[in-house]
């Protein structure tokens, strides 16, 4: 079906195989030294899998949406979805978020506003399907026909003439798994509605009374957490042995000797890391150890189950499991006494554990949080820790997290370091709180099965390479010049490696990445010089 | 009591009722968790680029510095000249702006009105030649009134062809949405002729009025103007009824969802509300939820199913 024609009420329709394929031909153009760059097309799922899951929204799969056979259990499964509707809207079972679900659900007025500020709706060539408003309207109809006293009758004149059937019922779970919930769209909406909020709705409801979710996000995401300590499945003791090999990686990069705290009772603050970087990037655990350390806080890491993983991917798509993860977290630092806990590049963790949490960590686990960002600047502002910027002199950008930025508003303290130890540091054009998503949000950093890393490395990702791009001269996107691109926050950085390799950026721009706290070590005079490695990448 | 005045005040009836049961239900909701979105305009000092009182070092250790006169600039912005969409979609922006400023300019007219109607109710005369108040609030009435009628007329029919006029625009808009905007082109053209025609100074009309408060007969009325009162009535009690009273959810997303940043404190009111949510008994149904514990028993324990 031809992209323009695709509407709202299509999502219902059975003689389609597939509502909208995705023609690489029609992507914007990225910029030199991209202009002639061929976007490969999606990768067909082999007929196996095809067979397994449903792929009848765009070809991709992050969602394994269960097939069904028979009428009886199409029915079923639309009869339990209409129920999951019911309790969405019910102050029992949503009185968590009910409050801004039916304000954006009454008050849009369909202006089609929120779309331009969309990086997927964008860098997909304008594809219908992922029009902020496509997805929020069939909720929207749905709701208005099933929900609404006198609905059924209506249903023309409101525009709510939609069927509710499996093809609807798994188009708009998979759709749901198109956003990555960076709310630039709310950002822009001039009622305050928020397709953000509605996509994260949507997965709820398929979650939490369906248990459709993405294998990632929970199996693999927050049962494991609750059930091994992390979402990587470190366990204590495994932990323990990386920490040993950290701490020698420690001394063969830096030539300090020292030990990553554990456990301190009574520490001033409690450090809380996303338990990736221990796996992909130890270094960046280093140099917060390094900094820490140097600027000689009290502070300790937890070995204690979930206490060492600061992820909490319920935020993406399940109520309970975010505040059973984030529960976890408060009665750790609860136990451990400590007087603040410090949280540490990872924007969602942020989000989790300081706005969101906010609602949660309640009387004795009511803990106050910190941005790791704020620690950092005081530590750096205030000359606590001896820095050369010059060890920095090379071109950088940072690229800003979306829930640190636009849903917490913390922006000007990685800023205020950045400019005082980068000298050739430049802004991408937006930046802060108008930033635009990595790509990676939501969960799909971590999503790396079927053919969904294709999806997210040119559509969803596409918008935030051409802005890594724009940030360097035509002149300084040679090979021969090093860059590197800051992503103080670990979802958002795992996603900017993938399209660093999807666009062989590395070979051909050396383009490197990494949080903020390598460049603050880099600078550190007290640290043998080359933190950052240029001969390496990872 | 005439019929069109019974038109008139169950309109009313209709249109508070619906407003307060609208304010009513998003003011009775729970509270919710946090979902701010910044740029938040009280936060002093940061509003400009988008900061919040969580870059402060120990944050919870400081007062909050809040700077109220700015939310009140950004709201008055948004209120009277549409700041958002003015800089987000310029073409909704141009219709939508001579069609709201046409609505608040058309309530002043109202408030003219009924104070012209008590001002006649009081023994004093509103016209042109009745000096002082009296003729202030007979210019003042004509210069609101046709100001209005012509600002709403073309501002809802710039809003109609750009529904109409784009593929895309079509495609998300419902018959409804192209009712709403036809119907309040025909109560202005209405206006219009009845007030070019029959009542160009708006003294019938403030007769009308007269009558209203006084509980007395309105008299005879041509049918202009009587086609103007019932559409006008109706208007205004079918507005509340749809998402055309969007002023008041507007209101509760800015002021309780967008801009909402106030932090939970031990012991606090906040705190309060959500341990009494915490008892409400959860009904979801997935395997790994738990149904028919209360939410606090759910998040607290471990699931017993793990799929």
């Amino acid at each position: 079906m031809s992209n323009e024609n695709i509407k709202p009420k299509d999502i219902s329709r059975k003689d389609l195989d597939q509502l909208f394929t995705i023609d690489p031909s029609k992507l914007p153009q990225l910029p030199y030294p991209y202009d002639d760059w061929e976007e490969p097309p999606m990768e067909e799922l082999s007929e196996t899998k095809k067979e397994k899951y449903d792929t009848s929204l765009d070809g991709a799969v992050n969602l394994a949406f269960p097939k069904v056979e028979t009428k009886e259990q199409e029915d079923e499964l639309v009869a339990k979805f209409l129920v999951g509707l019911r309790k969405l809207f019910s102050k029992d079972n949503n009185w968590t978020f009910l409050k801004p679900l039916i304000l954006t659900m009454d008050n849009c007025v369909k202006c089609n506003t929120c779309a331009e500020a969309c990086p997927v709706f964008e860098s997909s060539g304008k594809a219908e399907i992922y029009r902020p408003l496509f997805r929020s309207d069939i909720l929207r109809r749905i709701v208005r026909k099933h929900l609404t006293p006198g609905g059924k009758l209506a249903a023309k004149f409101t525009g709510s003439d939609i069927d509710v059937n499996y093809q609807t019922l798994s188009r708009l779970a998979q759709l749901a798994y198109r956003c990555t919930l960076c709310r630039r769209c709310a950002q822009t909406c001039p009622m305050g509605c928020d397709n953000g909020l509605l996509t994260r709705e949507i997965r709820k409801l398929f979650s939490q009374e369906l248990g459709i979710h993405p294998k990632e996000l929970h199996g693999d995401g927050t049962i494991k957490q609750l059930k091994t300590g992390s979402s990587t499945g470190l366990s204590p003791i495994a932990l323990m042995d990386l920490m040993e090999f950290a701490e020698e990686d420690l001394t063969d990069r830096t030539g300090l000797e020292m030990k990553i705290p554990f456990d301190k009772s009574g520490a001033d603050i409690l450090l809380i890391h996303n338990a990736g970087e221990f796996l992909s990037w130890p270094e960046n655990l280093e140099a917060f150890t390094i900094i820490f350390e140097a600027a000689g806080l009290s502070w300790t890491l937890s070995s204690e189950m979930v206490g060492y993983d600061s992820v909490n991917y319920g935020l993406f798509y399940d109520d309970a499991q975010y505040a059973r993860v984030t529960l976890k977290h408060a009665e750790v630092a609860r136990k451990l006494g400590v007087k603040k806990v410090v949280i540490g590049e990872c924007g969602h963790a942020h989000k989790a554990l300081m706005a969101i949490g906010d609602r949660i960590w309640l009387q004795e686990s009511n803990i106050p949080r910190e941005s790791c960002m704020t620690t950092l600047r005081d530590i750096v502002m205030n000359e606590k820790i001896m820095l050369d910027p010059s060890r920095n002199d090379f071109p950088v950008t940072m690229h800003d997290p979306c829930n640190l930025t636009r849903s917490m508003g913390i922006i000007e303290p990685q800023r205020e370091i950045i400019r005082k130890i980068c000298p050739q540091f430049r802004e991408m054009t937006p930046h802060g709180c108008e930033n635009y998503c990595c790509g990676g949000g939501s969960g799909f950093a971590i999503m790396q099965s079927h053919n969904f890393p294709r999806w997210k490395m040119s559509i969803s990702g596409r918008k935030k390479f051409e802005q890594i791009i724009n940030a360097y001269t035509r002149e300084e996107r040679a090979k021969e010049v090093k860059k590197y691109v800051c992503a103080p926050c670990s979802n958002c950085k795992g996603q900017i490696r993938d399209i660093i390799n999807h666009y062989d950026a590395w070979e051909k721009m050396t383009l490197q990445y990494g949080g903020l706290v390598e460049l603050i070590v880099n600078a550190m005079t007290d640290v043998r010089e080359g933190f950052i490695e240029w001969d390496d990448f990872h | 009591m005439e019929a069109i005045q019974l038109v008139t005040y169950a309109a009313v009836a209709i249109g508070l009722v619906a407003i307060t049961v609208k304010v009513f239900r998003y003011a009775t909701v729970p509270e919710s968790m946090r979902w701010e979105l910044y740029p938040v305009p009280h936060e002093k000092g940061r509003a400009e680029y988008g900061g919040s009182y969580l870059e402060e070092l120990d944050w919870w250790t400081k007062p909050r510095k809040k700077d109220m006169l700015n939310e009140l600039k950004e709201m008055a912005q948004e209120i009277l000249l549409l700041k958002g969409i003015f800089h987000h979609n310029k073409t909704v922006w141009t219709w939508s702006l001579p069609f709201h400023l046409g609505m608040y300019i058309g309530i002043g007219w109202l408030v003219l009105l009924i104070a012209g109607a008590i001002l006649t109710i009081t023994g004093n005369e509103v016209s042109q030649a009745a000096g002082g108040i009296g003729s202030l609030l007979h210019y003042a009435t004509m210069i609101l009134g046709y100001t209005a009628m012509v600002l709403t007329g073309i501002g809802a029919l710039g809003l109609f062809f750009w529904r109409l006029g784009s593929k895309q625009q079509r495609g998300y808009s419902a018959p409804i949405e192209f009712f709403n905007l036809l119907f309040f082109d025909a109560v202005v053209v209405v206006a219009l002729v009845c007030h070019f025609t029959v009542d160009p100074g708006f003294a019938v009309l403030r007769g009308y009025f007269v009558s209203l408060i006084t509980f007395t007969p309105a008299g005879e009325l041509a049918g202009w103007m009587q086609a103007e009162i019932i559409l006008g009535s109706v208007l205004l009690a079918y507005i509340p009824l749809t998402r055309m009273s969007h002023f008041v959810a507007k209101y509760f997303i800015y002021h309780n969802v967008r801009w909402n940043d106030e932090p939970n404190v031990k012991g606090g009111k906040i705190e309060a509300q959500i341990i009494k949510s915490l008892s409400r008994k959860v009904g979801w149904s997935a395997p790994h939820i738990q149904t028919g514990k209360t939410w606090g028993e759910v998040v607290t324990e471990e699931p017993e199913n793990e799929q």
